[in-house]
């Protein structure tokens, strides 16, 4: 049972998905202006990662390697199916949001990179764990992204006022550069940072080392 | 005329599939240490892009949409649902056999396109090329300027960001921006730069 916890736990942060294996960075971006979004991004993700796992790992013994990545694209692509069927029918609004970023979780390396490194190789029960837990590492970082830009760039959170903003008569001037584009990648590029500093052993060694400075003897 | 130009200028710019909607990301950040295997992956991107769009608007305006049936007998049949399966396999099927046609008669291509080849059919860059087609329902002849466009800045993009990061792997980095921190950063200075086309047009 031991084994499972640690399958679940170790991508959230030891092993994140997007900070270390830079996995499904592109929808990490797009999908995070506002925190509701981000949130059904999440459960539409995780559900997709761990299913995908799950059926996967249930057939790898049957499959034959020259085809399997048309069978684990199909597999993908019909879940994804489900979920964007899913989300028109009930939440409509956000799913207009979301736009063409629920089908792209069918090439979202994520999906496809646990399927290939754990679910062809381990039994179902853990692969659904492992995909549960990338889906969670995934959400963990959307959801830092998403809650600091909808709180600087519009003041609020889900949609409720947090910080009442000068144009509502409040005292926040909302920094709009948060609902814009670069924004996303200053926060995830300082998301990295502070995640390294933690642990140590992810960060990469560097191609070239500076020289140490020359000790000047009597210039000056 | 002017309509196309204003759409090639608009996918490639204003629109960089890269900077301004974060599609590849992936093969973006991880390919791009290299001028020269950017420019490999560039091409193989826009040739791919170039195909993929139109044959799949072919397949959304003959096949899958409501009523497109219609030709078969079939009036009432809408098969909207199954594009995103559509659009995969016509990408995947597309890719292979772009690989097995380089490989027989240019092979010098081949050789140096080598190991993107394979990588692009997951490459979200693609498939969100066709989804924002049939999203913005564009026409055929539309549809083939787009898909260079988006082809074309994409490359764009990678190209000049594998020009900073040659560069950058002197300069002295803090410990934990190393590697893909600091490109996360630079890549957000490019999309800020690139926030100045907007509004661009002709």
């Amino acid at each position: 049972m031991s084994m499972n916890k640690t399958i679940l736990i170790k991508p959230i942060f030891a092993d994140n998905p997007i900070a270390l294996q830079i996995l499904g960075v592109c929808s990490a971006l797009a999908v995070t202006t506002s925190l509701s979004v981000t949130l059904v991004m999440c459960i539409a993700l995780t559900t997709v990662t761990a299913f995908s796992n799950l059926f996967i790992s249930m057939i790898r013994n049957q499959m034959p390697s020259s085809i399997r990545i048309i069978i684990q694209m199909t597999i993908i692509a019909s879940l994804v199916i489900l979920v964007d069927q899913f989300l028109k029918a009930f939440a409509y609004e956000i799913s207009k949001q979301l736009s063409v970023f629920v089908g792209l979780i069918i090439t979202n390396c994520i999906v496809m990179g646990r399927a290939e490194a754990f679910a062809m190789k381990n039994p179902p029960i853990p692969s659904f764990i492992d995909g549960v837990g990338n889906g969670l590492g995934y959400s963990v970082v959307l959801i830092v992204v998403g809650t600091l830009r909808e709180l600087f760039g519009s003041g609020s959170l889900l949609g409720f006022t947090v910080l009442p903003t000068v144009a509502n008569g409040g005292w926040y001037q909302p920094n709009g550069l948060m609902l814009l584009a670069p924004s996303a990648f200053f926060i995830i590029g300082f998301f990295i940072w502070i995640l390294r500093n933690k642990y140590a052993e992810q960060v990469e060694k560097d191609e070239f080392v500076m020289a140490p400075h020359t000790a000047q003897k009597g210039a000056h | 005329m002017e309509h196309y130009l204003s759409l090639f200028v608009t996918a490639v710019f204003v629109e960089n599939m890269a900077l301004m909607l974060f599609l590849g990301m992936c093969t973006f950040l991880a390919v791009s240490k290299k001028v020269e295997t950017a420019i490999g992956l560039g091409i193989a991107v826009v040739v791919v892009q170039t195909i993929t769009v139109p044959v799949n608007n072919l397949i959304f305006h003959y096949l899958l949409k409501d009523g497109a049936l219609a030709w078969a007998g079939l009036p009432d049949v809408d098969l909207s649902f199954l594009g995103f399966l559509c659009y995969i396999g016509v990408i995947a099927a597309m890719v292979q056999i772009l690989e097995m046609f380089l490989d027989k008669f240019v092979p010098a291509l081949y050789n140096a396109l080598g190991v993107f080849l394979p990588l692009i059919t997951v490459n979200c860059a693609i498939l969100g090329a066709s989804l924002f087609m049939v999203e913005r329902s564009y026409t055929f002849p539309e549809s083939v300027v787009y898909g260079i466009g988006a082809g074309f800045g994409w490359a764009l993009a990678i190209v000049l960001l594998a020009g900073i990061r040659e560069k950058m792997k002197y300069s002295d980095v803090p410990a934990g921006l190393r590697g893909l921190g600091i490109t996360f950063v630079s890549t957000g200075l490019m999309s800020l730069g690139f926030m100045s086309f907007s509004g661009l047009s002709l």
